[in-house]
């Protein structure tokens, strides 16, 4: 099987002024001339980065590739060394086949011309031939739904009528290598949907994708080979699952997993009860900071009863990504009318398994005792831990072999019952 | 053979990828694969990304593979300029008209500028039509990669269809001015008498050679620094004046004359009248000055574009 791209230590670097100054004027490049003259040369001006460093791989052809990595770990610069917008500082790079990348959908659309005049202005740009345009017309009309308008000039159509039609003219390009920049892809998330699916259409007839997202889900379900990036070099490389979790175990939530305070005095809580420390943790009882939507979730709160006094119990409150409140649960084994034995507590509040949806889960926690009718907190904290729940997508979780978004705060699994009644 | 290529049917195909299987092409998707090979073959090649070279150079062969992608940015821009006016392209033979009016009426009836033995009007509109070309040419060609930002930053081409093709589009203005100056010449009885006239259309490529140069170098330090479009105009509207569009540049003092020769815009402008109003004949010297002049801005300008070019999409 022939590669279809290979990458030999590509590397590029940026001066830090270049990436910040979208464009100098005049005078500041004549002063920075005359302050290096005077000797006086700012040492931040000519700072340098590495937005990619020595980084080499082949992807065979038909193989989909995802990368991924945190922002500004090099994935774009990447990006935009395949698709030739920018050279490399060093290294070189061989791409066999015509590229595609949905990043440039509707770019150089003139406002002032008509639907047809556009596809085939926009076509030229993404490299189709006369020929292959006027071959294609009456496919890219019919695609984009939009043949009654396609003697209108762009600018009065509404946005969602100028996507489409840009989205057409991608979607009729037939790359035989096709990169994907997610982050950067235009759109609501219907047509990100639509990108997707038209991605999966690709690698369905076995053309080379490279895929960049932020989003593991997809990621894990596209992709048969991941590339985890990270500050411009190339941290793992391998099997989508392992590397995804490995890569969320890197990254910066990770903290988030569990919090605790050293003593009590600073705990919090009042003179009845004590916060000591909770953590998000797996059926193992270690803690973690990236669950598998298919597995139970313990959060774990750790307290001291200082004084003899009312019963307390544990309550959580769950927050989806967006930090809206997907449930409050309570301890309701505890009895809050017993009274409360001084002493170190430990209570385990189990989320089951295919409930959360995917994503940063964020849960605070609090020690109450309950006065009926009134709650009284008496320690408690505000996202205490948080996780990712990630779906390695072999297809028995709540998504089954669905790849798209699932909306909502909670994605549970369900009983579901099918009879034939004609 | 090669894999189905027409999106086998729109089955999105929710599966993992690597349980995806690969049907055989249907005979008719081999049919219409035959088809699209044939045309997509230049696009089919091997393409070798590696750090820009030190020295500049330009990719003849690439820019044949793309000369489709310049006729679509030139035939953009032509169709922009016209849309939502009543008299269309017409306007490109009226601003002329009308530039040349004014220049006869300020300079050849008030202030008595030398035009030799050619009538005025001739004379004026002669040098107006290839200046207002050049004016424009250097204009949009020195923006050019700026007004094409999202271009620039999301595809890749060869950056040097941008000015080039903003130096192609008002070549279109000119041959509709034309008429203009046909009927001047029709009215003043001045037609080309020698053989020159076969050399007009190579002063006007003199005058391309010279727009192009200084687009290349002004589109590449308007990519970095915006200030210097506000430069431009001023430069540009002195230019007619140094270049003999207002009166005969043989009428001035020889010495100067080997001044002016500097700037190529004075022997396009003197060949030109030379070869369709019957002027006498530029200095051999002089032109051959100009000619060097716009060669050597033209290699110059090149140079800095391709020099530049690999870094535009980062500091424009």
């Amino acid at each position: 099987m022939s590669l279809a791209i290979e990458a030999h230590e590509l590397s590029k670097r940026y001066r830090i002024g270049q990436m910040q100054a979208a464009y100098g004027t005049l005078r500041d490049s004549l002063s920075r001339i005359a302050a290096r003259r005077a000797g006086r040369e700012e040492k931040h001006a000519r700072q340098e980065i590495w937005a990619l460093r020595d980084v080499s791989f082949s992807v065979p052809e038909g193989e989909v590739l995802g990368v991924i990595g945190r922002n500004g770990a090099g994935k774009s610069t990447l990006l935009k060394i395949l698709t030739r917008i920018t050279t490399p500082t060093s290294g070189c790079a061989v791409i066999r086949g015509r590229v595609g990348s949905l990043l440039e959908v509707g770019t150089g659309f003139n406002p002032e011309l008509t639907g047809r005049e556009n596809v085939f202005l926009n076509g030229s740009i993404l490299g189709m031939k006369r020929r292959e345009i006027q071959r294609k017309l009456g496919d890219i009309v019919e695609f984009s739904g939009i043949d009654k308008f396609i003697d209108t000039p762009v600018k009065r159509y509404s946005s969602g009528m100028h996507v489409r039609l840009a989205f057409s003219v991608a979607a009729h390009l037939e790359p035989e290598i096709l990169l994907v920049d997610e982050v950067l892809a235009v759109g609501d998330a219907e047509f990100q949907q639509r990108c997707l699916g038209r991605m999966e259409d690709f690698s369905g007839t076995g053309r080379t994708v490279l895929f960049v997202s932020h989003n593991m889900q997809t990621i894990n379900q596209l992709c048969n080979r991941v590339i985890w990036l990270d500050e411009g070099a190339i941290a793992e490389d391998g099997e989508p699952s392992k590397v995804v979790t490995h890569y969320l175990h890197s990254t910066s939530y990770a903290s988030g997993a569990h919090i605790s305070w050293p003593d009590d005095e600073t705990a919090p809580g009042d003179d009845l009860v004590r916060l000591l420390g909770v953590r998000a943790i797996d059926e193992g009882g270690n803690t973690t900071d990236a669950v598998d939507a298919r597995d139970p979730t313990g959060i774990e709160i750790r307290y001291r009863v200082l004084r003899p006094g009312p019963g307390v119990f544990t309550k959580i409150r769950v927050r989806d990504r967006r930090s809206d409140i997907a449930f409050n649960a309570m301890d309701v084994a505890s009895h809050p009318e017993d009274s409360s034995e001084p002493g170190l507590y430990t209570a385990t509040a189990w989320i089951s398994g295919n409930l959360l949806n995917e994503g940063t889960t964020t849960v605070d926690v609090a020690v109450c005792t309950l006065r009926s009718p009134k709650l009284h907190q008496r320690a408690a904290r505000y996202e205490a831990v948080l996780f990712t729940v990630f779906d390695p997508g072999d297809g028995d979780s709540a998504r089954g072999r669905f790849t798209g978004q699932i909306s909502g705060v909670v994605r549970p699994r369900l009983e579901w019952s099918v009879e034939r009644v004609g | 053979m090669r894999r189905s290529y027409v999106s086998a049917a729109g089955s999105s195909s929710i599966a993992r990828v690597s349980q995806t299987k690969l049907e055989p092409p249907s005979e008719q998707i081999v049919a219409e694969a035959a088809d699209d090979e044939q045309h997509l073959r230049p696009d089919r090649r091997t393409v070798v990304i590696r750090p820009a070279k030190r020295w500049p150079h330009l990719d003849l062969r690439e820019l044949w593979h793309y000369r489709e992608l310049l006729f679509r940015l030139v035939w953009r821009d032509i169709v922009v300029r016209y849309k939502q006016t009543f008299l269309g392209v017409a306007w490109g033979g009226l601003v002329r008209a009308m530039t040349t009016t004014v220049y006869v009426i300020v300079f050849g009836k008030f202030a008595n500028f030398p035009h030799g033995n050619t009538p005025y009007p001739s004379l004026t509109a002669a040098g107006v039509i290839p200046m207002q070309y050049f004016v424009s040419a250097v204009t949009s060609s020195s923006t050019s990669l700026v007004s094409n930002l999202s271009l620039v930053t999301k595809v890749y081409f060869p950056r040097v269809l941008l000015p080039l093709a903003a130096v192609v589009v008002p070549i279109v203005d000119f041959l509709i001015a034309l008429p203009v100056l046909l009927v001047l010449m029709g009215i003043y009885g001045t037609w080309p008498d020698s053989a020159a006239v076969v050399l007009a259309p190579a002063f006007l490529a003199l005058a391309f050679i010279t727009a192009l140069g200084i687009g290349f170098l002004l589109s590449t330090l308007t990519a970095r620094w915006r200030d210097v479009p506000y430069m431009i105009p001023v430069f540009l509207q002195i230019l007619p004046l140094v270049s003999g569009v207002m009166y005969a540049l043989d009428q001035i003092p020889t010495k100067w004359q080997w001044a002016f020769a500097v700037n190529p815009m004075s022997a396009v402008i003197a060949g030109w009248r030379w070869a369709i109003l019957s002027e006498t004949a530029p200095q051999l010297g002089q032109t051959a000055v100009s000619v060097s002049v716009a060669l050597l801005l033209f290699a110059l300008g090149l140079a800095v574009f391709r020099t530049y070019e690999p870094r535009f999409a980062d500091t424009i």
